[in-house]
């Protein structure tokens, strides 16, 4: 059977689309009552950039071969790719509100099982090794697609990230990006109070990488740099995202309680109305 | 048993182009051909057993059936959690290949001996281990995993085992394959290289050899073992968590159960250092 060429989703706005997956991320924690929403909430305009822009993928047919494959490493901030896919298409909406619950499909890491999902993490260090597999594969038989590998900044603490940094760079990867979502916060303290990862920049450079930097809460700077892949002939790219754990709710950024805390109906309802807020909403939340 | 897997490979690999081989900066003058032949299925990960095995789940993911090939443990404890999470629970074709399985690798010492390797992989719920005994039951083997694919575990033993079957055997996921006949209804039951130990202590008992078994193949024991009297178990393995231990626990709770025999290496033979036939007899498993 020969498939019908991918088309992809027409690409929408960005920021009414980055609210929503906060707000959907925001209402399955506290429903689940489950942890990791300051991770969610520091990759959300990334998931924005990547499902409503950048990425080369259809609701229609999440599986056709010719889609860019995207890989959350760190798979504990999965509410955003789950709000993400809920909220381009993919999956059905109500689906989120089955989050965490007995038998829903939706576990608490990013599973494989859910459409448009293409790999099961939630331990650390593992996306980048088997998306740099699917870039290999893909090199090797002259596949156009890209991978997308998205990792935290604490699970480069992970050997394996670093042997695939290796790997990537020596088979000249140019078909693989790497967005390293750099809050500095991981699960205790600061990146640079538990084991530093600075100079960050240059380490990658220094490993062959082609390295950029960008606000990655700024979409503009994000569809930029990951639209205008392959930066360098025979190198992957590290987009190095600096952002915000907890990003748009004013009493959950850069705290790392909000690693593990779950809102209250109180603290969710000022969360919602903060979101709403930032630059006007023309699609209200629905508070179901 | 290491020849006879590459030749076979290679020789599969001319009619299936999905067919992948990645080592691990290991297998001189045996991997070779396979690498001029397919060098577009070839890749050596260097000394990185981790991203080797990540790195051969992703490519299975996108339709190759991937195997990782290195020396005892480092293709299996190395990156436990990658065949875990990686292969196993994304059910895909990545077949690990451990060469030196048992304590081939003699003085090398410890760090070379794979006699825990039954012990992980068989608590992976999807994986099947072919522990082959000779170098036909290799090539039988590979075929099927071929046949088959999915997460699979291949552990050889080394160069120059003998040859104990006439003919290619049939095999599959836990069927006894006949190696020996007997004179009475007591029987020899090995895996792995430990087959020609089996056939030596055979003693007038029949010989049977067990090449592939799962999680799921326990259920076909009851009813093979119930067809025999004394059962004797015999693998070059630590007993716990090994082949013996599998036999047990998939007929516990029945009469069989108390005519298995289980012959073992003992633990002992990890702070030992010798050669391999030495280390099999102090450990236990020859005479």
């Amino acid at each position: 059977m020969i498939e019908a060429p991918l088309v992809a989703a027409e690409p929408q706005d960005t920021h009414p689309l980055a609210r929503r997956i906060r707000g959907q991320a925001l209402r399955m924690v506290t429903r689940a009552k489950a942890s990791h929403i300051g991770s969610a909430l520091s990759i959300a305009d990334i998931m924005a950039v990547l499902y409503g822009r950048a990425l080369r993928v259809s609701p229609a047919a999440p599986d056709h071969p010719e889609r860019d494959r995207f890989i959350l490493s760190k798979g504990h901030a999965c509410v955003a790719v789950y709000a993400a896919l809920g909220e381009t298409g993919f999956i059905d909406r109500a689906l989120l509100e089955t989050y965490g619950t007995d038998g829903s499909m939706l576990m608490a890491h990013i599973s494989h099982k859910v459409p448009g999902a293409e790999f099961s993490t939630g331990a650390l260090g593992h996306g980048l090794p088997f998306g740099t597999g699917k870039a290999l594969a893909a090199k090797r038989r002259g596949h156009v697609w890209r991978t997308v590998v998205l990792t935290s900044d604490g699970e480069w603490g992970e050997g394996s990230n670093w042997e695939a940094a290796l790997f990537a760079a020596h088979h000249g990867l140019d078909n693989l990006v790497c967005i390293l979502d750099y809050n500095k916060l991981q699960s205790l303290k600061s990146v640079d109070e538990t084991l530093r990862l600075e100079p960050l920049h240059s380490k990658f450079e220094a490993f062959g990488w082609a390295v950029r930097e960008v606000d990655g809460h700024d979409h503009a700077a994000l569809i930029d740099a990951l639209e205008g892949a392959p930066w360098e002939p025979g190198r992957p790219m590290m987009l190095i995202a600096h952002t915000t754990k907890g990003k748009g709710v004013s009493f959950m950024e850069n705290r790392v309680e909000w690693h593990y805390r779950n809102p209250t109906p109180e603290l969710l309802e000022q969360a919602l109305t903060e979101i709403e807020g930032e630059n006007g909403c023309e699609t209200p939340l629905s508070r179901s | 048993m290491r020849n006879a897997f590459i030749e076979e490979l290679t020789a599969l690999a001319e009619t299936r182009d999905n067919i992948a081989l990645i080592v691990g900066d290991l297998g001189y003058s045996v991997i070779e051909e396979f690498a001029d032949r397919f060098p577009d299925r070839f890749v050596n990960a260097g000394v990185a057993e981790q991203n080797m095995t990540g790195l051969a789940a992703g490519m299975a993911s996108e339709g190759y059936h991937v195997f990782t090939y290195s020396i005892a443990n480092f293709p299996t404890f190395r990156c436990a959690e990658q065949i875990r999470n990686d292969v196993d629970h994304h059910r895909l074709p990545v077949t690990v290949v451990a060469v030196g399985g048992g304590v081939a690798y003699g003085a090398l010492g410890y760090s070379h001996h794979a006699v825990q390797d039954y012990a992980l992989m068989r608590a992976m719920p999807n994986m099947v281990i072919a522990a082959p005994g000779d170098p036909l039951e290799t090539r039988a083997c590979l075929r099927w995993l071929v046949d088959n694919p999915g997460p699979s575990y291949l552990r050889l033993g080394k160069a120059g085992e003998p040859r104990f079957h006439e003919s290619l055997p049939e095999v599959a996921p836990g069927r006894w394959v006949p190696v020996r006949e007997g004179t009475s209804d007591a029987i020899m039951l090995s895996t792995g290289a430990a087959l020609g130990a089996a056939i030596a202590r055979a003693e007038g008992r029949a010989v049977w050899s067990l090449p592939l078994w799962s999680m799921a193949a326990k259920s076909d024991q009851p009813a093979q073992l119930a067809r025999h009297g004394r059962i004797t178990t015999l693998e070059d393995h630590l007993a716990d968590g090994g082949f013996g231990s599998w036999l047990t626990e998939a007929v516990a709770g029945t009469p069989a159960a108390a005519r298995i025999e289980p012959i073992a290496l003992s633990p002992e033979i990890c702070d030992l250092v010798a050669a391999q036939p030495t280390l099999n007899r102090l450990g236990g498993l020859t005479l």
